[in-house]
């Protein structure tokens, strides 16, 4: 159907509601976008975005509402109807397979065939992925394994994926969120250039820079419901998180004025498996905020993960208050007063099918057992504490965590930790991918715990971030400190001249 | 899990009612306590493959083991006249070796469990035969261990021992499993065993304590088998048995991908298929259908379970949509 293909897309989505079981995600949102148009959806974590792109996508069949595009009732879209209309969806959570490689990815189902016994055509189809790989300005070619892509090569790769379809209506959910800064600028370049050629853009983001960027339109929603919306005039960043937060946010970023106490963490010449040959020293004192900065590959995980014992340390020592670690592995750095908010909530912070009691009380089963009986009384107390104390919005402890928003989510990752009262967390990327209400909250509990003699170390990727919440700032660079910023000489700048060096 | 053991039990009830409709043999004492003494030793391995199973793991040379450790144990006793407490003990201390040597291969050289246990359903297997020279481990005539006789295979006020051992096992592994910490860690490392990892948890010692619990409890119910049968045929003896275990844990609620099922579920499922057992003879239905009439039913619960718990989840899903629609008149 070449006619359908050829016409720009005219999408009406009204009185759309959704229902899970213990929440409503979407209650009669309605959204319209056209052909050539940019249209940023925002809301906090919970609000609804996600939902209303599968209901899109023809992932999930909304409850009610109605679906119109060019002009007709859509009903019982699925995805395979969805490609076919032209919308394609590039997902959150990347799926790529591993054991195929760059074009058997991006052509994944619609493979290219020729001759009698229908073989798959390579020529054809790396001929076909090629320009797609040029226009989005890729490091990586058709033939490449998949395997040996980094993150952001992979989120390229998906959006690959959707523009190889002639796509109509591209539907971004976080699409930057793992992407360096010139990455990030490529891709809004390429989202310019669809819109130029008459696609629709639908773009869901938690960076608001990009919104004033390229959108023409925002359309924001709130607990499941429509917030407003904004043309291209009134688009400001305050205007944004006023619609999406119900309120003002007077001031993100508390600084803290506490005075570091004690040394609690020292590195003395540690070397990680990710780079052996680089001897990390650092110090970190109580009530002090320690930012690693640094590019993606870096080694900053790879260092909270061997000071936590995840991973073997290949040399030097780490101490807590003095006193070297009695071994490497969790249980002794848990037993130091070490816990790490690793970087992946999903696979290594949280059981999902699990309950929120059962996921707070998982480190500290042992400590609160009665001679190895597990103590549900003093469980409960304790998750129910937290729940209170992180504000975590659910209807109940018994709830699955799988139910929860990002945001609440990891919110139950700090609740399972702050039990154990820690000397020192670890915080992996604490706010990717929730939203700037939570962020906002736990920027509060970072202070607070800091104002409390706990020492934090946080890696994040975010500038902003890191430059508003830090004390002092540790850029790595291939393994190594490439150098130690103080408050006063937190710049962007500095950071990536320290980075990139 | 609990509303999932509900329905397991009505299912049991179901079937006994039907089966003593149908012939009220089924409820005569002799046929109770043989039904009874059977539930008591398949149970005992059941029990001991779920806790394999929770943690996503599986146990398939708990019949080899079985046959393994019996003829050591009848060869003991009868050939080289080992007092019996010496044999136990013997057989004992190589059940947990068996155990630590599945948990060792599995965690510290990260061979697939499937694989692991696959292969020692083979040794075991051909270890048993070798050992016998292929003949049959017995006790020779007239020799006789009152005893170990009496605690095995004897009764108390007609109850057989075994399955009293069966329901103090099955009580321990109901506290172990759902009240003590090592519980919370078995299911912890079987839903995601990254996570338990993160958590502190150290995810290679609880698997190794899995595996040699498992075979520790299977080396138990060796000794009762031996008692039972008198005479262990090492190329026959406990054959299958592992699938018996793992169709009673599949049945009371267990997932192959760990992390789920109650101990409440695995002894109804023993029950349940030991009841079928007794149906297909009870029932005059031709004995070899035995295998077909056990995987019908277990294929039947699994199917009705899933479509259960869509029933559930649709229901649930029209209560919070009326919630709205009420939400919305006010």
């Amino acid at each position: 159907m070449p006619d359908v293909r050829d016409r720009q897309i005219s999408l009406e989505l009204s009185g759309i509601t959704k229902v899970f079981p213990g929440a409503v995600a979407l209650n009669r949102v309605s959204l319209t976008i056209r052909g050539g148009e940019v249209v940023g959806l925002i809301g906090e974590n919970g609000a609804g975005k996600s939902t209303l792109m599968k209901v899109l996508g023809g992932a999930i069949e909304p409850d009610q509402g109605s679906l119109v595009i060019d002009g007709e009732t859509v009903t019982a879209l699925t995805p395979a109807r969805a490609t076919r209309l032209g919308i394609a969806f590039v997902h959150q959570e990347l799926n790529p397979f591993s054991n195929l490689d760059v074009t058997a990815n991006v052509l994944l189902g619609r493979e290219m065939r020729s001759g009698m016994l229908g073989l798959l055509d390579r020529s054809s189809m790396e001929k076909k992925v090629a320009p797609i790989l040029e226009l989005l300005g890729t490091r990586f070619g058709p033939r490449d394994p998949v395997s040996a892509l980094s993150l952001a090569d992979l989120q390229l790769l998906e959006i690959a994926r959707a523009l190889s379809i002639n796509v109509r209506l591209l539907i971004l959910d976080e699409p930057t969120s793992s992407l360096t800064i010139s990455e990030t600028s490529r891709l809004l370049e390429v989202v310019r250039k669809l819109r130029a050629d008459g696609v629709a853009v639908l773009f869901i983001t938690h960076r608001l820079t990009e919104i004033v960027d390229v959108a023409d339109r925002v359309v924001a929603l709130r607990d499941g419901c429509n917030a407003g919306e904004l043309s291209r005039g009134e688009i400001t960043r305050d205007r944004m998180v006023r619609m999406m937060i119900g309120r003002d946010v007077s001031q993100f970023y508390e600084t803290s004025d506490h005075a570091a106490g004690r040394p609690v963490l020292e590195l003395k010449g540690l070397r990680t498996r990710a780079y052996p040959h680089q001897a990390v020293d650092l110090c970190l004192r109580a009530g002090e905020i320690l930012c690693l900065a640094g590019l993606v590959g870096a080694g900053r995980t790879e260092l909270a993960r061997a000071i936590f014992g995840i991973d073997p340390v290949e040399g030097g020592r780490i101490e807590i208050d003095g006193k070297p670690l009695a071994g490497n592995s969790v249980p002794h750095a848990i037993a130091a007063g070490i816990c790490l908010v690793p970087e992946d909530r999903k696979t290594e912070g949280l059981f999902l099918d699990f309950a929120i009691l059962e996921n707070i009380a998982m480190p500290s089963h042992a400590a609160l057992s009665r001679k190895g009986f597990v103590d549900l009384g003093a469980e409960t107390r304790l998750a129910d504490a937290a729940k209170r104390k992180l504000r975590i919005k659910a209807s109940s402890l018994g709830r699955a965590v799988a139910e929860l928003s990002g945001g609440n989510q990891q919110k139950v990752v700090l609740a399972k930790w702050l039990a154990m009262k820690p000397k020192l967390i670890i915080l992996d990327e604490p706010t990717r991918g929730i939203d700037v209400g939570a962020k906002a909250e736990v920027y509060h509990l970072m202070q607070q715990l800091a104002a409390e003699g706990v020492a934090l170390l946080m890696i994040s990727s975010d500038m902003e971030e890191v430059i508003g919440i830090s004390d002092r700032v540790a850029v790595m660079c291939r393994g190594r400190i490439a150098g130690v910023l103080g408050r006063g000489d937190l710049t962007e700048e500095n950071i990536l001249r320290l980075a990139v060096e | 899990m609990q509303k999932k053991d509900i329905g397991l039990a009505t299912l049991v009830v179901t079937v006994g009612a039907i089966v003593a409709m149908v012939n009220p043999r089924f409820l005569s004492p002799v046929n109770l306590a043989n039904t009874a003494n059977l539930i008591g030793l398949f149970g005992l391995f059941s029990i001991a493959e779920a806790f394999v199973i929770v943690t996503a793991g599986i146990e398939l040379s708990i019949g080899s083991v079985i046959a393994l450790i019996g003829v050591i144990f009848v060869d003991l006793i009868a050939s080289h006249g080992v007092p019996w407490p010496i044999a136990l003990l013997i057989i004992m201390a190589l059940s947990v070796l068996i155990g630590l040597l599945h948990g060792w291969l599995i965690t510290r050289l990260r061979l697939q469990p499937f694989v692991v246990t696959l292969c020692g359903l083979l040794i075991y297997r051909g270890v048993a035969r070798f050992y016998t020279r292929d003949g049959t481990a017995g006790f020779t005539f007239g020799s006789d261990f009152p005893i170990l006789e009496f605690l095995v295979s004897g009764r108390t006020a007609g109850v057989p021992h075994s399955v009293i051992a069966f329901g103090l096992v099955a009580v321990v592994a109901w506290f172990l499993l759902h009240r003590t910490v090592f519980g919370r860690h078995l299911f912890a490392v079987g839903k995601n065993a990254e996570a338990a990892r993160y958590s502190g948890i150290n995810t290679n010692r609880v698997i190794i304590q899995a595996y040699v619990l498992c075979i520790f409890l299977t080396g138990i119910s060796a000794v009762f088998f031996a008692m039972y049968t008198r005479s262990v045929q090492p190329s026959s003896h406990g054959n299958f048995y592992e699938l018996y275990g793992i169709a009673a844990a599949v049945l009371g609620g267990f997932s192959l991908r760990g992390g789920e099922g109650s101990v409440v579920g695995v002894v109804l499922g023993v029950i349940l298929l030991q009841i079928l057992q007794n149906l297909v003879n009870l029932l005059g239905i031709p004995s070899s259908l035995n295998f077909a009439v056990m995987g019908s039913v277990i294929l039947a619960g699994v199917i009705a379970d899933t479509q259960f718990s869509r029933y559930r989840e649709a229901r649930r899903q029209q209560l919070a949509m009326s919630a709205i629609r009420d939400s919305k008149e006010d």
